[in-house]
């Protein structure tokens, strides 16, 4: 239309071209800063107007954000006294002597302080293990794998509980609390959930009745009933069957209510995935007899899971804040700890509480957007390493 | 060959060894809907057996019975000698050894070429994983793709991803070949290079069953035709006496539809 030799010509006129036509560089308003603002920003009447009220609203929210949070908040000090309002001082931000003085506190709970170093060294262990799981070209990663599941809980649970006979003195798990115990939970949810939930999901999709009747009992049961019933069940209920003396810790219980209920949900994340594998890729694995095992191991699995990498992690986002339930059955983690330091009257001021919640904002901020940021880069990995057709 | 009765097998002692498919009495039921009616069939060692017919005749239904993708109700199918049951081992005995080859490739996209050809024999047939690579590359050499083996199947076009199809078939050393209209997903372009394929596989003398509406492929390396229609096989003949002097109204029918 705009090539004015063809543009002049009278309609159902024959043309050739004579002349080829040579690039030219765009006009200025295709590219540029200032096309990109406009493109981005102001491209239309409705567009301006949801930048402006963007504008406003990042105005009302951010500054008394840095506020609190930096400008006027109190840096140094060793008791609630700093923390207070003065007539010079009349705004208050954020109490983070209170954090600082705390933080022994928020991370090992009341730990008994000469065996601290034994958490310190789980921490260690364990951010060795996460590494090299997810360092997706570290060497020896079949290694990695022996050591995360294996290797690493055996001497995750000396380590922390105790081995007498090892010098290790035994640590009561009622002593347990604060980080420490939101890492623990957290750990054993994602790491057994994940074949749990593979196991359930295939379960669910067996030609065997009983089997498959036994895993839609489970799988709808646990996910009709919130956290809190599932742990009530574990911590409460578990010992009404269970003889006192066999009864498990009560930490113990927890995890494994924890444990079943991210199970049932990851069951639900992976039977979605299978069903999206087409039908011919069961069929080609069975025609080359690979049998239902190898066939699921190595044909579906590995795409069904591929596929559900960003469910897969949004279940564990989830899983990683409702850790924060098992407070409800006396077990002092994380944001429990926070919880009773900010009512310790040493501490306490009218900022205080802010504090500490906006402490424990930010952290399981940084850890989920973490996950998340990391599943991202996954993808975007897979997407790239091979440009792969879905038949 | 003359024209066999379909409602009677061929039940010689002697040429006992040298059926590849014997298929006999067989019935099957998709709910109240029959879809096999009584077919019976037997293939030799060797012979290249086309089946067309129109659309919803049976025709993969049948086929896919030979390797047990699809259960059956009533009726016997022995391949290789060996006898189709319900007993797991003794299926994936039998499909170990017949390879099959889909109308839409179905090539595992996970896996780099030479890794889906080196799949099944590895962890099925306990290959090494060397050796594995090696017969594999032969195949892809034979279906002419060997500089494709460390791509991904969606890199690939139709027709190579059909012809890594039959290189993967082919890595695990089978004795008789199914294949389920291997080209009608295929451009016009492609699907010569598939058929030269296939012939070159004929010619060296493998056992094949091929649901396929190429006449001209039938024509060319077919040993028997056989057309099936609801179900049941209408006429089954000599590719000469098929399209030159085809008994059946149906087959008349179906020729003068497909040949114009
Ligand atoms: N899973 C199924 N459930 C119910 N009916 C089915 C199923 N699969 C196939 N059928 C029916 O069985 C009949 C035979 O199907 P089949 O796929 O064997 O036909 P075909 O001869 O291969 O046809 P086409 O040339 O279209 O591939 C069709 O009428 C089809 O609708
Ligand atoms: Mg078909």
């Amino acid at each position: 239309m705009a090539d004015p030799a063809t543009a002049s010509l009278p309609v159902g006129a024959a043309y050739i071209r004579r002349e080829p036509v040579p690039a030219r560089p765009p006009p200025l308003l295709v590219s540029g800063p200032l096309a990109w603002l406009r493109r981005n920003f102001f491209a239309s009447v409705p567009d301006t107007l949801l930048t402006i009220l963007g504008a406003v609203i990042l105005y009302w929210i951010i500054p008394p954000i840095v506020d609190f949070l930096l400008l006027d908040a109190t840096w140094t000090g060793a008791d609630r006294e700093a923390c207070l309002a003065t007539p010079e001082r009349p705004e208050v931000g954020a109490c983070w002597p209170f954090v600082r003085d705390r933080f022994a506190y928020f991370i090992y709970g009341s730990y008994p302080i000469p065996e601290r170093w034994r958490v310190d060294a789980f921490f260690a262990l364990l951010a060795a293990g996460i590494f090299w799981m997810l360092w997706l070209d570290a060497p020896a990663r079949g290694l990695g794998a022996v050591y995360f599941f294996i290797v690493l809980p055996i001497v995750s649970v000396f380590l922390l509980s105790g081995a007498p006979s090892l010098g290790l003195a035994k640590v009561d798990t009622a002593l347990w609390g604060g980080l420490m115990v939101t890492v623990v939970v957290a750990t054993v949810g994602i790491v057994v959930s994940l074949p749990i939930g593979i196991a359930l999901a295939l379960g669910r999709r067996s030609k065997m009745p009983l089997v498959r009747l036994l895993c839609v009992i489970f799988i709808e049961f646990v996910r009709g009933v919130p956290l809190i019933t599932v742990l009530f069940m574990a911590s409460v209920m578990l010992p009404l069957f269970v003889p006192e003396t066999y009864s498990p810790d009560k930490l113990v219980r927890a995890l494994v209510g924890v444990a079943l209920f991210s199970s049932a949900y990851m069951a639900e994340v992976v039977r979605a995935g299978l069903q999206a594998i087409p039908r011919g890729q069961y069929e080609a694995a069975t025609a080359l007899a690979l049998g239902y095992w190898r066939g699921m191991g190595l044909v579906i699995l590995p795409q069904a899971l591929r596929i559900t990498i960003p469910n897969i992690v949004n279940s564990y986002i989830a899983l990683f804040k409702d850790t924060t339930l098992v407070f409800v059955v006396g077990i002092f983690d994380f944001l429990r700890a926070i919880e009773v330091a900010r009512i310790d009257p040493k501490w306490a001021t009218p900022v205080t509480s802010t504090t500490g919640y906006a402490f424990a904002a930010i952290f399981y901020f940084v850890v989920c957007y973490a996950m998340s940021r990391y599943a991202t880069g996954v993808e975007r990995r897979l997407a790239a390493g091979a440009r792969r057709g879905v038949v | 060959m003359a024209l066999i009765s379909t409602d009677k097998p061929l039940p010689s002692a002697k040429i006992e060894n040298q059926v590849a498919v014997d298929i006999v009495g067989l019935n099957k039921w998709y709910g109240a809907f029959h879809v096999l009616r009584d077919v019976n069939l037997n293939v030799l060692r060797g012979e290249r057996i086309v089946i067309c017919g129109p659309s919803g005749g049976g025709k993969s239904t049948l086929l896919r019975c030979v390797n047990r993708i699809e259960e059956w109700q009533q009726g016997k199918v022995v391949v290789d000698g060996v006898e189709i049951t319900n007993d797991l081992k003794r299926i994936d005995e039998v499909r170990r050894d017949v390879g099959m080859v889909f109308q839409h490739f179905n090539l595992f996209p996970h896996l780099t070429v030479l890794e889906n050809c080196t799949l099944a024999p590895i962890w099925v047939r306990r290959m090494p994983k060397a050796y594995a690579e090696e017969v594999a590359m032969q195949y892809l050499e034979r279906v002419h793709i060997p500089e494709q083996a460390d791509k991904y199947p969606g890199q690939l076009s139709g027709g190579q991803q059909q012809r890594v199809a039959i290189a993967r078939a082919l890595c695990m050393n089978p004795k008789i070949m199914l294949f389920d209209e291997p080209t009608s997903a295929l451009d016009p372009e492609m699907v010569k290079e598939v058929l030269d394929t296939m012939v070159g596989l004929a010619e060296d003398g493998m056992t094949m069953l091929v649901v396929t509406h190429e006449m001209g492929f039938a024509r060319q390396v077919a040993s028997r035709i056989v057309l099936m229609d609801e179900g049941q096989i209408v006429e089954m003949n000599e590719p000469e006496e098929f399209f030159n002097n085809p008994r059946h109204p149906r087959t008349k029918l179906f020729l003068s539809q497909i040949l114009h």
